[in-house]
């Protein structure tokens, strides 16, 4: 073959050549030009027009964004200052976000007890660490985690040390309660007594022991009052708290509701589908105005601390179906294998349902914290100064009277860094949890 | 079984209610503040600085009776209310006294059970144009588009007083005071109707504000005042009174720069005297100390002092004083003698 070949062409190539690199109209930035912008005719017309008109967007906002004002103190000084720089079309007016900033983050919070409120986020993303990134932390933190909210809450509120350690040692008497009962009685007799012995001790005793334990060893930081949180330090405080209840008591409500017991059952139920059926908004009058009127008069019932429990109320509903939606999305096997292996409901539940039917609810459940952290700004028409309610505020002032779109968009980027951070880490999770089989 | 235990709390609360609504005075001064209910933020009237003071003309109120009560116009809890949770903060204890540019109305007197205890601006709905309009009267006014507040007074004053002189409108309706700004600035509408001292501070704000005008037709009676629940008299009149003396003191000429003079070398005017406790004691007829107008007024200045200061020809809200000014000037602002 080979001779016959070689007699009847003139040339033969004996070596293969060397391979080429592919063409630039098809690699690199041109070449994903091509395929994904200017695939087509009408590909390449709905480029050009779209690219003009984000050029075209960006030429008009860009010169509104970048004004100089940063300096100035009140609209009418801005004004002057744009009409000293010769623009004619006027721009942002920035010296309110410098002015008002702290105010914005934490409201009339004193400002030389700034400190407590940055530590406190400091600390809570050392309590979020072991559970966010379970794989990179050692399992000891976990226990911070448990003490956060105490230590959390003692900073943001300030008072006795003695008030947060009451409160802890509730937790400690109920569990020593329901571990010696649970010996003698069935698990949810003891669990039910150890509630209560808890909330005897919260409502009754913990009131003494803390004044009592105030006098012998005075120790308290200076205390704070509810009305003067405000700003993110305000959102952010409702909207943590809410994510941090929500998802326990969501899981239990969902557990509930599937639940064979027909009292537990109709109680889920109906929490869900009540909480479920009432605008967040109608929660929020009635912890701010309703609450007030059957309540007698005099007592202390924190605002905010009614607030908390409106919205995680209010999320823990949500949390539930969310749940719920996992559970169901769960194989049947998945429940008979547990049975099969001798498992009881509870060991079930920790070690083979739930790490999958969260793992399957993790769009939803992040989602549903999103949805709750900017419910938050429900909060200013009860007049609580969450960063809407201040921008309220802050153009009632004579010299900032006028002012929109600045504060608006400042609070929208903070927003938006949030609920990004939240929605990336979502993400994150699912493709670190894929197992490759759904 | 539900029932039972609501219509307990209902009065046990009632119960309760009444028993501290009895004694106002007596919680304020145990408590060494006095919690005064404000606006969450309107121009002139009140809003927080940026350190967080309150400062305004309602404020203003807030601190004199504070002053007068217990001599300190620092002494002040200020409550942010809204338009929905004013009411219930005060009929539920959680305020003293509401400063909240309230209209005195028949309803809000008898049926809310709150006691006005006098008028501290009298305001009324009027109209804004853009001066291109060429209108000068509310009466030419035949066929506008009108951005109105909805669920308000003005939205029903306005239509009495368009069917009352056989005028039609197209109203567009806005939820806030910042929305209706921004609308009406885009052209949305050729009117923006609401009350005067809003419309005046509103336009302040604009970028050139001679361009608008207000139209000289006052539509609606807007008596602003504060007010205190029923039921305490007494407080009532420590409220009412101390609003007097800072008229009194504008109309006999006692302000914040000279009463602590004219209070520690009294003159021969035997009114200024009794105002400032040099003569008689009648801070004492109601539980105060004698020089409790003298500290009233020392808290911000006297009415026309705190008009001037928050909302006066000189602030960038610049009102006139019209119907607030002294009875001896024309105006409606009148307190009876103390005597």
């Amino acid at each position: 073959m080979a001779d016959t070949h070689a007699e009847t062409v003139l040339f033969v190539r004996d070596t293969m050549l060397p391979q080429k690199e592919p063409p630039l109209s098809t690699v690199g930035p041109l070449g994903w030009a091509r395929g994904n912008l200017f695939s087509g005719w009408l590909n390449s017309i709905i480029t050009i027009v779209a690219f003009l008109f984000v050029v075209n967007l960006i030429a008009h906002l860009l010169p509104w964004f970048i004004s100089g004002t940063w300096n100035a103190n009140s609209l009418t000084d801005c004004r002057d200052m744009m009409a000293a720089a010769g623009r004619e079309q006027g721009g942002a007016c920035w010296g309110v976000i410098r002015e008002r900033w702290p105010q914005l983050m934490f409201g009339f919070y004193p400002s030389e007890l700034y400190w407590r409120p940055v530590l406190v986020l400091v600390l809570l993303f050392v309590a979020l660490a072991p559970i966010l990134f379970a794989d990179r932390t050692p399992t000891k933190m976990l226990g911070f985690t448990m003490l956060f909210p105490f230590i959390g809450a003692w900073l943001l509120w300030g008072g006795t040390i003695w008030n947060p350690i009451t409160a802890l040692l509730g937790f400690v008497i109920g569990y020593f309660v329901f571990t010696f009962l649970s010996r003698v009685v069935n698990a949810g007799i003891s669990l039910f007594l150890a509630a209560i012995a808890a909330f005897v001790w919260w409502s009754v005793l913990s009131g003494y022991v803390v004044s009592g334990l105030s006098a012998i060893a005075p120790l308290a930081i200076h205390s704070v009052q509810s009305r003067e949180f405000g700003g993110f330090l305000l959102s952010i405080t409702i909207g943590v708290t809410a994510i941090m209840f929500s998802l326990p008591i969501g899981i239990l409500l969902a557990l509930g509701r599937r639940s064979d017991l027909p009292l537990v059952k109709a109680l889920c139920v109906g929490f869900i589908e009540f909480i479920r059926g009432v605008p967040l908004i109608t929660l929020l009058f009635v912890a701010s105005t309703l609450l007030n009127i059957f309540l007698p008069p005099g007592t202390n019932f924190d605002i905010i601390l009614r607030v908390m429990i409106m919205t995680t109320l209010f999320a823990s509903a949500y949390m539930a179906e969310v749940v719920r939606g996992g559970l169901a999305a769960l194989g049947k096997g998945q429940y008979e294998g547990a049975d099969s292996l001798g498992l009881d409901y509870w060991q079930a539940q920790r070690l083979i349902v739930m790490p999958q039917a969260l793992k399957i609810s993790i769009p939803g459940i992040v989602s549903t914290f999103i949805g709750v952290f900017k419910d938050t700004t429900l909060v200013s028409i009860i007049s609580m100064f969450d960063p809407l309610g201040l921008a309220n505020a802050i153009r009632a002032d004579a010299n900032w009277n006028g002012i929109y779109w600045e504060l608006f968009i400042f609070i929208g980027a903070v927003f938006f860094i949030f609920c990004f951070s939240m929605s990336r880490y979502s993400m994150y999770l699912e493709r670190k949890l894929q197992t490759g089989h759904r | 079984m539900n029932k039972t235990v609501f219509l307990g709390a209902l009065t046990v609360a009632g119960l309760a209610a009444g028993i501290a609504g009895a004694a106002t005075l007596d919680d304020v001064k145990a408590r060494g503040k006095l919690n005064c209910g404000v606006t969450t933020g309107l121009v002139g009237f009140a809003a927080p600085d940026a350190n967080g003071e309150w400062t305004g003309f309602d404020v203003g109120i807030c601190r004199a009776v504070a002053a007068a009560v217990l001599g300190d116009p620092k002494a002040v809890e200020f409550v942010p209310t809204t338009g929905k949770t004013r009411f219930t903060a005060l009929a539920s204890g959680e305020v003293d006294l509401l400063a909240r540019n309230t209209t005195w109305t028949f309803s809000r007197d008898v049926d809310l059970k709150f006691t006005f205890i006098g008028i501290n601006y009298y305001d009324g709905q009027g109209f804004m144009v853009p001066k291109a309009l060429g209108v000068s009267s509310a009466k030419e006014l035949d066929g506008a588009t009108v951005c109105i507040q909805t669920g308000t007074t003005t939205e029903l004053n306005l239509a009495d007083y368009f069917r009352k002189n056989n005028m039609n409108y197209e109203p567009v309706p806005i939820e806030t005071n910042a929305e209706a700004q921004q609308q009406f600035l885009a052209g949305a509408c050729d009117v923006y109707t609401t009350d005067a001292s809003g419309l005046a501070a509103t336009r302040a704000t604009f970028e050139n504000p001679a361009d608008y005008v207000l139209l000289p037709e006052i539509i609606s009676k807007e008596p602003l005042g504060p007010l205190v629940r029923h039921g305490d008299d007494e407080w009532a009149d420590i409220n009412m009174w101390t609003l007097n003396a800072l008229i009194s003191a504008e109309e006999l000429g006692v302000t914040s720069a000279n009463a602590a003079d004219m209070a520690a070398a009294p003159g021969n005017n035997p009114e200024i005297n009794r105002l400032l406790g040099t003569e008689g004691s009648l801070g004492a007829m109601f539980g105060l100390s004698d020089d409790w107008a003298k500290n009233a007024i020392l808290a911000g200045g006297n009415y026309g002092e705190l008009f001037e200061k928050n909302i006066g020809e000189n602030t960038p809200i610049g009102l006139a004083r019209g119907l607030n000014a002294q009875w001896t000037e024309g105006g409606l602002i009148y307190s009876p003698p103390f005597r």
